[in-house]
């Protein structure tokens, strides 16, 4: 067990290496010259020339590289031309609604997605499967803005029983932060749900064909034994991994869901930066997001071996 | 050879199966993959039921255990009788309290019988909890008791193991440990050699036999090798399309087989022909299909005994000796011609 966490440990360090290599390119790679780039448009020669010693500009790429890196790795990613804030420091002030947005949403979905996918498998061509499935191809098709706001209409502005839009953070008590957050969420997880309930269904079907579960009812288990026990803790390597990659989908997603919200998280950070041409916090923003989504990988990874002994080493 | 093995009460019957017929629906037609089938499993006894796939032997034992597919296959009528409750039909409760408690069943395929992500242990132990309602450590202490019994080596050790580190011959032992938990009347065993290695095979035959004598349960052995059947079963019974062909204790069956069919699945027994000692005879054609209703013999089209009146609808089983029944109206004819090969000479 241990073997196999080391070593999915030791396969994330190639994947981040290339993920910064990508992202140290991405300045340099654009037209024109990074100086100028980040200097902006009313910027005198001599400014330039500032911006290209203190950035290193003058030496060669692979020393700048180095000298990134080594800054990444301690967390300095250099300051916001905007703002001229540390952008690690921009970042985390944006991080609490962000995440808490995407753990809600995880959350939510789960809670609907994996019953509404085991009862569908279990009435397979049933009156609740295609119920199940015709909701899931419904969600699947709208695109979360419109969900966003035709719940913005419904329960805020009609029904007035949550707030149209912004975020109250976590000191302001869990409660308000959950309000504040339940339309975001449930826009997000519906979209998120229908996904995972079809993954959980294909998944169960599968088990429920196997010989085991015809060994389980030979046993005279329950109904309810035999789904959940039996068949999906057997299906549980594919869910997770759906949710897993779900995720990184929902963490892209919560860049519109902020918007239409106006959630102040990373997302919303993301947009800023791009319109004001912010390239350091743009970096800055992707990098996390990478880690991000590399971190996820290596727990979903993590989490097969608790579905499946057969996973070890 | 004796007539009834010591183990037996011919007087109390475990299990009564009364003219059971069953069909498939499909978008295809209908399909009558049981008809008229009858027997009866007498308490000690290890019976078996041989044939081809697709005669219905473990059609047979689906619909003891109630756990035909929902939809498609339909009871056109007969009766199952355990001891005295009547099965078919029953609801599924009462069905549930059964299964595993009452009747235990083993499959085919040890290797993917058991569940692969949970410890054996866990899964021995859930039937008696299920039925017996023990607690967690005495359902292990159970567990680990049933694993003793199927003579699984260091077993305190193996509670832990989940399937996949176990063999082929040990998973089945572990499905044999679970089917036999709770104590049931009678374990049906469809096929439990089949997929297993030839010494691995004789190993668990023996085990199943020995069980059977310390346990004091029935056997219904559902196998389409007759090697097996020789060795192991107290009597069996031969089907074909749906049919019980011919019924007889093993030792009547060998020495005096009476239905074509019999006749063919004695002479493709490897080391029985008379002439061709180098090839293997075999039975031209292949199993008919069920979806016409056949009234005469449904082997006739492939038996070297057919004359016109095989496709006469079917007489009644026919008595050849106390015990042994046949379906066939040439049965003096089989005998007489088979007499004389090895095997049947062999058992006479």
């Amino acid at each position: 067990m241990l073997r196999y966490i080391v070593g999915r440990l030791l396969a994330a360090v190639p994947i981040f290496a290339l993920v910064g290599i990508f992202i140290f390119s991405l300045v340099h790679l654009m037209p024109g010259d990074p100086a100028v780039l980040l200097a902006g448009d009313n910027a005198n020669p001599k400014q330039v020339e500032k911006i290209r010693e203190r950035l290193h500009l003058d030496q060669p790429v692979i020393v700048q590289f180095g000298i990134w890196a080594g800054n990444a790795l301690q967390l300095d990613l250099g300051d916001s031309v905007y703002s001229n804030q540390p952008v690690t420091k921009l970042i985390a002030q944006r991080i609490e609604p962000t995440m808490m947005l995407a753990v809600v949403t995880l959350v939510i979905t789960v809670l609907i997605a994996v019953p509404l996918g085991v009862i569908a498998a279990w009435r397979a061509n049933g009156l609740a499967d295609r119920l199940i499935m015709a909701f899931a191809v419904l969600g699947f098709s709208l695109p979360v803005f419109v969900i966003g706001y035709l719940l913005v209409y419904v329960f805020a502005v009609r029904l007035k029983w949550f707030p149209v839009q912004g975020y109250k953070p976590l000191e302001d008590g869990v409660l308000a932060t959950l309000h504040s957050l339940t339309l975001p969420s449930v826009a997000l997880a519906l979209v998120f749900a229908a996904l995972i309930a079809r993954v959980t269904r294909a998944s169960m079907l599968e088990a429920l064909n196997e010989n085991y579960t015809r060994t389980a009812r030979a046993k005279g288990l329950g109904t309810f034994r035999i789904l959940v026990v039996h068949a999906l803790k057997s299906a549980g390597v594919p869910v997770i991994t759906v949710i897993g990659i779900g995720f990184a989908t929902l963490v892209g997603g919560v860049v519109v869901t902020e918007s239409v919200f106006n959630i102040p998280g990373i997302g919303r950070l993301t947009v800023d930066a791009i319109t004001r041409r912010d390239y350091p916090v743009v970096q800055g923003v992707i990098l996390f997001f990478s880690a991000l989504l590399i971190l996820i990988n290596l727990l979903v990874d993590l989490s097969y071996a608790l579905f499946d002994p057969r996973v070890k080493g | 050879m004796t007539a009834v093995s010591p183990h037996i009460d011919t007087g109390q019957n475990v299990l009564t199966v009364s003219n059971l017929s069953l069909e498939f629906s499909n978008s295809a037609g209908v399909v009558r993959a049981l008809d008229d089938v009858s027997f009866a499993v007498r308490k000690g006894e290890i019976l078996s039921l041989v044939g081809e796939s697709g005669c219905g032997k473990s059609v047979t034992a689906m619909s003891i255990m109630g756990l035909l597919p929902r939809h498609g296959a339909r009871i056109v009528s007969g009766s199952v009788r355990l001891g005295e409750q009547e099965l078919l039909g029953a609801s599924e409760r009462t069905m549930r309290r059964v299964r595993g408690d009452r009747i235990g069943m083993i499959f085919q395929d040890p290797m993917t019988s058991l569940n692969p992500v949970h410890t054996i242990g866990m899964q021995i132990a859930e039937v008696v909890r299920q039925h017996r309602g023990l607690s967690g450590a005495a359902a292990r202490a159970r567990a680990l008791e049933m694993l003793e019994l199927v003579r699984i080596p260091d077993a305190r050790n193996r509670l832990g193991a989940y399937p996949h580190e176990l063999s082929g011959g040990m998973r089945q032992r572990v499905m044999i440990a679970m089917a036999l938990a709770c104590d049931p009347e009678l374990l049906i065993a469809d096929e439990p050699t089949t997929a297993l290695d030839v010494t691995v095979q004789a190993q668990v035959l023996d085990l199943i036999a020995d069980l059977r004598q310390n346990l004091g349960m029935s056997v219904i052995f559902i196998t389409h090798d007759l090697g097996v059947v020789s060795s192991t079963a107290d009597r069996m019974m031969v089907m074909y399309a749906g049919r019980i062909v011919e019924e007889a204790p093993v030792e009547k069956l060998f020495a005096r087989p009476s239905h074509g069919y019999t006749a063919g699945l004695l002479q493709s027994l490897p080391g029985t022909q008379t002439r061709h000692r180098d090839v293997l005879a075999e039975i031209p054609g292949s199993v008919p299909r069920l979806d016409k209703v056949v009234e005469g013999c449904a082997y006739a089209p492939r038996c070297s005994f057919a004359t016109g009146a095989c496709l006469d609808p079917l007489p009644p089983p026919r008595r050849i000796e106390p015990e042994h029944s046949a379906r066939c109206i040439h049965s003096e004819t089989v005998f007489e011609t088979i007499r004389n090969t090895d095997i049947v000479r062999a058992w006479a």
